[in-house]
């Protein structure tokens, strides 16, 4: 304890500020401006409700951003079983005390804020299997009892996740937990076997789907199915992509947003509306930032000495990419619509928020690279 | 050390595994970059289309229906100003409360308020409810002041159909109402048509439906999702429909009409060289603009219910046998055969000692008889027993050559008219066919008179006497301007030509087709015989028709009377010798005259019949007269306006 706290004040505050990843923090403010300039051209070019609520989450989640860098990485990891355990608490409370929209109960009402438990839980399981492979010895991790142990804690916050019902969120879920049991160093032959299982129980896993589910799964492979009903969205996404052309139709003109053919334009749908109006050359440019942030997560985490800050980074670099991969491939029709927001562009504030606090993470493991974590 | 060793592996495993994942990771970035390229820039076009359909929506513009006009230019239908309301429904939140608020504010009562639901049901929901195409400037103020409150109401200046000389026209015209199932698998309907548009239903608005109906414009909308309109991109104007030229004289129709009003009955007048028809009257009548909004149930009552038939073009539709009128032919047929010779005399003896065949009795018209008789003086005096004996010895057969070639038996101006009706003109051949009898004697002597199985319409009879009139050269008829051929040279044609001797080279009394404007007659002399003879009927003391003549040669006219019998006559009827105003009106015989005028240089010809109004010399010769004088006063103004001075009318 002693030996950690002279570790810690080693650091002034000027050797703070000059170790923060500036380039990281800049690639956020364009995203975060671009966000801004797609969500005032969803209201059809009128400064009104989401884009005064957009800017105003994206400045205090900024700021919440900064101030939660300097919180050292050493409390990160102390806190990082409560973290997983309050997400898992909240998750119940949306169980018993929700609040539902559109048929499904994701929210619980904090009267400035509806939170939506399931996002902070896509970074809270990435903490929480950090920590947990932190300690564990390459060795040791293929014994079954290390296996069964992250298993269950994957298992429960995806279920109940599934029973909101919110598939996309829990593959999500799932999906940065399977990366980090991967990049600890988990054999490749249990991930072929489980993926084997997965196509085996394929059948039986689609019989307990919701209708609306299976409709879109279906609706995924034939989207001519029914073009006015669950098909629609692709179609009508794929439409706006498709005529934007090389370089769009322009700022504020693209007319599959503007005349309201797409559906939740605001929230899943950002980048197609992006992408109709700034083209595939605006599509790319927006991509290959995201690219960039991923990079320099992955780099925060190679400058790390520290397993835990190193297994967070490249954990939360991959959920970051699997946010974006599926939410672009999803509006691009390569994928079935599952409701995944674009992080940082999507209109939602529990999406931000936890987007914002994971990358305040990433930075705190910048600016206390150095710092060793003891095992205990 | 070992620790530190476990450490390191540790590290290596981990940055390993990083690198395998960042390498699926850019292959995966790849995949949807090359997939943003396939939508992007290799489909692009094809998105693009697919967008634009999404996007744009058409709404099509109800064209204007072009204007008829009479010979003069002068405006027989043409498009009123009219107040309308229409509701946008997809900017009606509550249909239910606009409706009720419509409903007070107009005072709709209950049934006009159940159709605007059914119609609202089979609209589609951006489509326009047509609340009524016909306010009055009241209702349509009162709309308008209460405006704020109706979601979706548009008050709209629109056109409609308007027939200025409404009564006097509707049988020639028509007139236009909502397009019925059939209407809409007409071609030239399906090609213009717009929701709402007023098509034609009869007459000259039915008939000439392609000329009348236009182009619908095209205003292009940029929609959103639902429907809505944003804005409008594109605008193709609609093309009002053409103008259709008719050869009506409205003064003249005017005036037929006015002398027709309180009878049932049809004059037509028509131009002897061009085919021209100036008037075509039929009473009674009604009111075509009622038609336009949809006639109301006790308007229509009235006028289906009338004894005297209003809905029936009589004119045209009408069959009557021709009585008398179709003596000058039967002469014109026995002189033409060579069967009779006009000088010789047959005795009319009064009903005591009738015309006897086979037994059978044929009494003539007159009670006293008319006494020793030639042929002029038969037609003059319309003498029964002559024709009955010519009409024997002619037989039926000729007759009915002569009679079809002089325009009887098909109808007169082809598929102008639904309803117009071919009439009939027997022969032994028709008989065996339709009623499967052999023809007898008898029906060739009463056919002699025009009774019997022959079956005329009024535009026929002017038809016959206007070809008689001409010197006996074939015409068309025509109602709409005929632009394509000049009159003036056919006129001068036909004037040279009236020739007085045989043509060898065809046989001009055989069943030959003729062509328009060639000349019918085998010897002029008699075409000339027949007119000098209903000069006679008219101009000469003891003509039938003597109490209706003109002196003055420019009104002077010769014509034929005629009485045509609804119903056989009786023995006790000959003795009872009622009045006309004595006999119910059902069984009173129509009253027919045919007529061409001026008796010098004839120009124009004119036919009257007037349903049950007794004898042709006391119902129908005055009108014709009254009627005659007036045409005969606007000719020289038709003739040159014709000509190309316009600046008189």
């Amino acid at each position: 304890m002693l030996r950690e706290r002279i570790q810690a004040s080693n650091y002034s505050f000027l050797d703070k500020l000059r170790s923060i990843d500036y380039l990281l923090i800049l690639l956020i403010i364009a995203i975060g401006l671009i966000s801004v300039f797609a969500i005032y051209s969803t209201e059809g070019g009128k400064f009104s409700f989401y884009t005064k609520n957009h800017i105003i989450r994206l400045s205090v989640f900024f700021s919440l951003f900064l101030v939660l860098s300097f919180v050292r990485v050493s409390t990160w990891y102390k806190n990082a079983y409560l973290f997983y355990i309050v997400g898992l608490v909240l998750l119940i409370t949306v169980l018993f005390f929700g609040i539902s929209a559109s048929g499904a109960t994701r929210w619980i009402n904090l009267y400035f804020l509806n939170l939506q438990p399931s996002e902070l839980m896509k970074i809270a399981v990435i903490i929480c299997f950090a920590r947990y492979y932190h300690r564990i010895q390459t060795s040791d991790i293929q014994s079954i009892k290390f296996l069964i142990q992250p298993t269950i804690l994957l298992i429960i916050p995806c279920y109940l996740v599934i029973q909101q019902p919110d598939l996309g969120t829990s593959i999500l879920i799932a999906g940065s937990g399977i990366a980090i049991i991967w990049l600890a160093g988990l054999n490749i032959k249990y991930f072929i076997y489980s993926g084997l299982l997965l196509l085996v129980s394929l059948p039986f896993a689609i019989s307990i789907l919701k209708p609306y589910q299976k409709s879109r799964i279906l609706t995924f492979f034939n989207p001519d199915r029914d073009p006015l009903g669950a098909g629609y969205q692709i179609i009508q996404s794929k439409i706006a992509i498709g005529s934007g052309g090389f370089f769009g139709k322009g700022y504020l003109k693209g007319t599959q947003s503007y005349l309201e053919f797409l559906p939740e334009k605001h929230t899943d749908f950002i980048f197609t509306l992006f992408s109709e109006e700034f083209g595939f050359l605006g599509s790319i440019i927006l991509l290959f930032l995201y690219i960039l942030l991923i990079y320099r997560i992955i780099n925060v985490g190679l400058v790390s000495r520290s397993f835990f800050a190193k297994l967070y980074c490249f954990g939360f670099a991959t959920a970051i990419f699997l946010y974006v991969f599926v939410n672009i491939a999803m509006v691009l029709g390569m994928l079935p619509i599952v409701g995944a927001p674009l992080p940082i562009m999507s209109y939602g504030g529990s999406s931000l928020l936890s987007i914002m606090l994971g990358l305040s993470i990433v930075m705190s493991c910048k600016i206390y690279n150095q710092e060793q974590i003891s095992v205990y | 050390m070992l620790n530190r060793g476990r450490n390191i592996e540790k590290g290596r495993v981990i940055t390993r595994r990083m690198f395998i994942l960042a390498a699926a990771k850019i292959l995966l970035f790849a995949g949807i970059s090359s997939r943003l390229y396939n939508l992007q820039i290799s489909d692009r076009e094809k998105y693009e289309i697919l967008s634009d359909k999404n996007r744009i929506r058409e709404w099509k513009t109800p064209p204007q229906r072009g204007i008829i006009v009479d010979n003069f230019n002068k405006v027989l239908a043409s498009n009123d100003r009219v107040f309308q309301l229409h509701l946008i429904l997809d900017e009606i939140n509550d249909f239910d409360v606009t409706i009720f608020k419509i409903k007070n504010i107009i005072g709709l009562d209950k049934s006009q308020v159940q159709k605007l639901y059914k119609k609202k049901e089979r609209l589609k929901p951006w489509d326009t409810l047509v609340v009524s195409d016909n306010l009055t400037w009241e209702q349509f103020s009162k709309i308008n002041l209460y405006l704020h409150e109706l979601e979706g109401a548009k008050p709209v200046l629109s056109t409609s159909r308007f027939y200025p000389y409404a009564n006097d026209l509707v049988h020639i015209v028509g007139y236009v109402g909502d397009a019925s199932p059939k209407d809409l698998e007409k071609p030239e309907i399906k090609e213009n048509f717009v929701p709402g548009l007023k098509v034609g239903k009869y007459g000259i608005e039915n008939s000439q439906e392609r000329m009348l109906i236009g182009n619908y414009g095209i205003k292009r909308y940029e929609v959103n999702a639902s429907g809505k309109r944003i804005s409008q991109i594109d605008y193709i104007k609609e093309r009002q429909g053409n103008k259709v030229n008719l050869t009506i004289d409205i003064e003249i129709q005017k005036y037929a009409q006015e002398l027709l009003k309180g009878k049932a009955g049809s004059i037509c007048a028509m131009d002897i060289f061009t085919g021209e028809v100036v008037a075509m009257a039929s009473s009674p009548t009604y009111d075509p603009n009622k038609f336009t909004h949809g006639i109301n149930q006790k308007d229509w009552q009235e006028i289906r219910n009338n004894p005297l038939k209003p809905l029936i073009n009589k004119s045209i539709a009408g069959l009557y046998s021709p009585g008398s009128t179709f003596k000058p032919l039967v002469a014109l047929a026995a002189l033409e055969y060579g069967i009779l010779n006009p000088n010789k005399t047959i005795s009319c003896k009064g009903h005591k000692h009738p015309y006897e065949l086979y037994g059978v009795k044929y009494h003539c018209w007159k009670k006293e008889g008319h006494g020793y008789m030639k042929l002029r003086n038969a037609i003059k005096q319309s003498c029964d027993i002559y024709f009955y004996e010519m009409a024997r010895l002619l037989g039926v057969d000729k007759l009915s050559v002569i009679a079809k070639r002089y325009g009887l038996g098909t109808n007169v101006l082809g598929d102008l008219y639904n309803d117009e009706k071919n009439g009939l003109v027997p022969d032994t051949k028709w008989k065996r066919r339709a009623l499967e009898q052999s023809w007898y004697l008898g029906e060739t002597v009463i056919n002699g008179i025009g009774q019997g199985y022959i079956q005329t319409t009024p535009l026929q009879l002017c038809l016959m006497t206007a070809q008689i009139a001409n010197g006996g050269y074939k015409i068309k008829p025509h109602i709409i301007k005929d632009e394509s051929i000049n009159y003036k040279d056919v006129i001068n044609k036909i004037k040279l030509d009236q020739s007085n001797f045989p043509l060898h080279e065809r046989n001009y009394l055989d069943d030959i087709n003729i062509e328009n404007y060639q000349r019918m007659y085998h010897k002029k002399s008699n075409i000339n015989f027949v007119l000098d003879a209903m000069f006679g009927s008219t101009n000469e003391q003891y003509g039938t028709s003597y109490k209706s003549r003109y002196d003055d040669p420019k009104y002077q006219f010769a014509g034929k009377t005629g009485t045509s019998q609804v119903r056989r006559i009786t023995d006790l009827d000959r003795e009872l010798d009622l009045d006309t105003e004595q006999i119910e009106y059902k069984k009173r015989d129509h009253a027919l005259y045919v007529a061409f005028a001026p008796y010098k240089d004839p120009r124009y010809a004119i036919s009257v019949i007037i349903e049950h109004g007794g004898s042709g010399s006391k119902a129908a010769a005055p009108l014709a007269s009254k009627l005659i004088k007036r045409i005969i006063d606007r000719h020289k103004l038709r003739e040159q306006f014709n000509n190309g001075n316009t600046s008189l009318a």
